[in-house]
C-alpha cells in the first residue's frame, strides 16, 4: 500500500463553493447563503462523463486522499482510491464534499450566521441527509456535470448514496452503498443519543454557545467518540487487538487508571478526535443520520423510493458489522428487487466490524473495481 | 460466445428463452449462463448466487447478481416479475425443493429447471453392483461432502411438478455425452439413459 508521500499529485486542496441563492432545507428553514468545501482528484474528461461522487461518513470530511490539514495523516479512503486503485484517479474524476452541517469548511453550526456575524451554534437549522445531498447537487451543477458515473460511500456516506439514487435518479448512473441502511435503527439512534448527551453534559458546552466563551466541550465530545468507536469495531476485533492486555504495566492498579490497553486506546481515540471535530457539528450530523428513513418519505414503502430507477446498484455489507448489519443491506436489495432494478449485492467476510469499509479488505476492493469497471466500460468510458 | 463443454444444457436452455426476455438465474454461479444468454438472446438478466466467489466473478462480468440463498431469498421477488426463471443444476442442492419450485413458478411466467438424473443407469448400476452411493462423472461428489442433498430421478421430478400444479410445456433429456435423446422415446427410457433433464414449466394459474 502506498503512503501519502507516494501520491504528490493527490495532495488535497480544498476549494469552497459559495452558494448565494437561498437554500430551503427539509425542515422548512432557509439558509440565505452557504458554503460547500470540496476536493477533487483526477481529471474531468471533455464530455464530463467520468465523475464519481464520494460521500463521507459521520466524522469524515472532504480529505479522502492526500494529507489532512489538521491531523497531518493520510486521507480516509486511501485504501480504496488513488492511481490504479478501485476508485482509480487515473480514470475517474473523484469529487468529495464536506457535508452540510460539517466542520471542515462547509456551512455548519460552527460557521458565522451571515445575518449577524455570530457563530450559529444551536441557532443553525437542523439538516437532513437529503439536505446534504441537495448541497452536493448544487456542487455538481456548479462543476457542469449532468450525470455522475457513480456515487459511492460507506455508513452515513452510503445513506447519501441511497438518497442520491432516490432524489436524482436520472443523474446517477451507478450507486455503491456500503455498510449502510435505508433507515437509522433504534439501536443506532440510541448510541447517538448517548454521544450527544455526553457532549451536552460537558459544562464547557454552554448550551452550544461555547464559541462565545472561548472554551470547547472536549471532554464530552471525547467520551462521545469513545462510545461511538466501540460500535465501529467488533468483539472479535477488540479481542484480537487488545484482549485483556495491560497498558505499560504488569499488574492491575486497583484504581481507575487506564490499566487495560483497550482503555488507553479509546482515550487516545477520544482525545485526538476533538482536535479535528466540532462538538455542535457532532450533534447536527448524528441527528441527520437519526432522521434518515428513506421509506418514510415514500409512503412507508422503500421500493417506492427507487421506482423506475435506471441506476445500477452494487450493495455491499460486512459479516461482522453489527452497527449496519447485513440485514439492513438485504432490505435495500429486496426493495430494489421489487422494483426490478439492476442490483448486485455482496456480503464480505470480515472480522473487523463496521470500520471494515475503511480498511484493507481485498474482497471490497475486488468488488468495487469489478463493478465500477463494468459500468464505465458499458458507458463507453476510455480506460 | 461458445457453450462451455461441461454445461451442454446451456445450448438447450437457450432455445427456451425468448429474445429480450427478463431472466432470473437462480444459483447462477459465476454468471456464465447469464452472460451467454445476454450475448445470444439480448436478455435483461439478474442472478442469485450463494457463493461470494461466484458473485464477484459475475459482477466483474458486468452482471447484476445478488448474493443470497434460493431457500430464503426468493420470497422477496414480486409475482410474475420475470419472463423466465432458470434453476440450472441447483434444485438438488436446496433445502426445500418443493417450496423453491413453487416460488419459481410464482416469480416467473416460465420456469426452466435442469436436474442431474439420479435414475440414470450408471447411478443405478453403481448402487446395484457396488452397493455404494453413486459417484459418476455427472455426480462427482461423495455422499458425505456433496452439496446435492435432494437428489431425484427425472420421473420423481415429474411427480413434483404435478404436485405443485405446474404444466410441463417442454422437456428434454441429455445423455452423458450431452446429446439430446430422441424426443419420442418413452419416459422410462429417458429416466434410464438421461444424465440430466431439462424442463420448461408454467404454473397452471398462469395458463388459465
Amino acid at each position: 500500500m502506498s503512503t501519502p508521500s507516494d501520491l504528490p499529485s493527490l495532495h488535497a486542496t480544498s476549494t469552497t463553493l459559495e452558494v448565494t441563492e437561498p437554500f430551503v432545507l427539509a425542515s422548512g428553514d432557509t439558509l440565505d447563503r452557504c458554503q460547500i468545501a470540496y476536493t477533487t482528484y483526477g481529471t474531468l474528461n471533455a464530455d464530463k462523463s467520468n465523475a464519481v461522487l464520494v460521500c463521507h461518513a459521520l466524522t469524515g470530511d472532504q480529505y479522502m486522499l492526500g494529507t489532512h490539514p489538521v491531523t497531518g495523516k493520510g486521507g480516509w479512503w486511501e485504501t480504496l482510491a488513488g492511481p490504479g486503485r478501485p476508485l482509480d484517479t487515473d480514470r475517474y474524476f473523484l469529487i468529495c464534499a464536506n457535508v452540510l452541517g460539517g466542520c471542515m469548511g462547509s456551512t455548519g453550526p460552527g460557521s458565522p450566521n451571515p445575518k449577524n456575524g455570530e457563530v450559529y451554534g444551536l441557532s443553525f437549522p437542523l439538516v437532513t441527509i437529503a439536505d446534504m445531498v441537495d448541497a452536493q447537487a448544487k456542487l455538481i451543477d456548479h462543476l457542469g456535470i449532468e450525470k455522475l458515473l457513480s456515487v459511492v460511500g460507506g455508513s452515513m456516506g452510503g445513506m447519501q448514496v441511497l438518497q442520491w439514487a432516490a432524489r436524482y435518479p436520472d443523474r446517477v448512473i451507478s450507486a455503491i452503498p456500503i455498510a449502510t441502511a435505508a433507515k437509522h435503527s433504534s439501536q443506532n439512534i440510541a448510541f447517538h443519543e448517548v454521544g450527544r448527551q455526553a457532549v451536552m453534559a460537558d459544562p464547557n458546552w454552554h448550551q452550544g454557545k461555547y464559541a462565545n466563551q472561548s472554551t470547547r466541550p472536549t471532554k464530552g465530545l471525547a467520551v462521545a467518540r469513545m462510545g461511538a468507536h466501540i460500535t465501529y469495531m467488533s468483539d472479535a476485533a477488540l479481542q484480537g487487538k487488545f484482549g485483556r492486555s495491560l497498558q505499560n504495566r504488569t499488574n492491575i492498579s486497583f484504581g481507575f487508571d487506564a490499566d487495560f490497553q483497550i482503555e488507553s486506546y479509546l482515550r487516545h481515540q477520544g482525545m485526538t478526535f476533538v482536535d479535528r471535530f466540532d462538538a455542535n457539528s457532532y450533534l447536527y450530523v448524528t441527528r441527520a443520520m437519526d432522521y434518515f428513513d428513506l421509506a418514510a418519505d415514500h409512503d412507508g414503502v422503500l421500493a417506492n423510493a427507487f421506482a423506475g430507477a435506471h441506476t445500477r446498484f452494487c450493495v455491499i455489507s460486512f459479516t461482522s458489522d453489527w452497527l449496519f448489519p447485513t440485514a439492513e443491506s438485504r432490505a435495500i436489495v429486496h426493495a430494489l428487487n421489487a422494483t426490478t432494478a439492476k442490483v448486485s449485492f455482496v456480503e464480505i467476510e470480515s472480522s473487523r466490524g463496521h470500520d471494515a469499509f475503511l480498511l484493507d479488505e481485498p474482497e471490497l476492493f475486488a468488488t468495487v473495481r469489478a463493478f465500477l469497471t463494468s459500468v464505465a466500460d458499458r458507458e463507453g468510458l476510455t480506460s | 460466445m461458445s457453450v462451455p463443454d461441461s454445461r451442454v444444457d446451456y445450448a438447450i436452455i437457450e432455445q427456451f428463452v425468448p429474445k429480450g426476455a427478463r431472466v432470473l438465474d437462480v444459483g447462477c454461479g459465476d454468471g456464465t449462463l447469464l452472460a451467454f444468454l445476454e450475448a445470444k438472446k439480448d436478455i435483461d438478466g439478474r442472478g442469485l448466487e450463494l457463493s461470494q466467489d461466484g458473485v464477484n466473478e459475475a459482477v466483474a462480468r458486468g452482471l447484476s447478481v445478488v448474493q443470497g440463498d434460493a431457500d430464503t431469498d426468493l420470497a422477496t421477488y414480486p409475482d410474475g416479475s420475470f419472463d423466465v426463471v432458470i434453476l440450472s443444476q441447483t434444485l438438488q442442492a436446496t433445502q426445500a425443493p418443493k417450496k423453491v419450485l413453487e416460488e419459481l413458478l410464482r416469480i416467473g411466467k416460465r420456469v426452466i429447471v435442469t436436474i442431474p438424473n439420479f435414475g440414470n443407469w450408471r447411478a443405478r448400476l453403481h448402487l446395484l453392483v457396488q452397493g455404494r452411493m453413486p459417484v459418476t462423472k455427472a455426480l462427482p461428489y461423495s455422499w458425505y461432502d456433496t452439496p446435492n442433498i435432494h437428489f431425484c430421478t427425472l420421473r420423481d421430478f415429474l411427480n413434483l411438478a404435478d404436485e405443485v400444479n405446474a404444466t410441463i410445456e417442454d422437456s428434454a433429456a441429455l445423455n452423458a455425452q450431452g446429446q439430446r435423446l430422441a424426443i419420442n422415446a418413452p419416459w422410462a427410457v429417458w429416466n434410464l439413459i438421461g444424465a440430466q433433464g431439462i424442463f420448461v414449466l408454467t404454473s397452471d394459474q398462469n395458463v388459465t
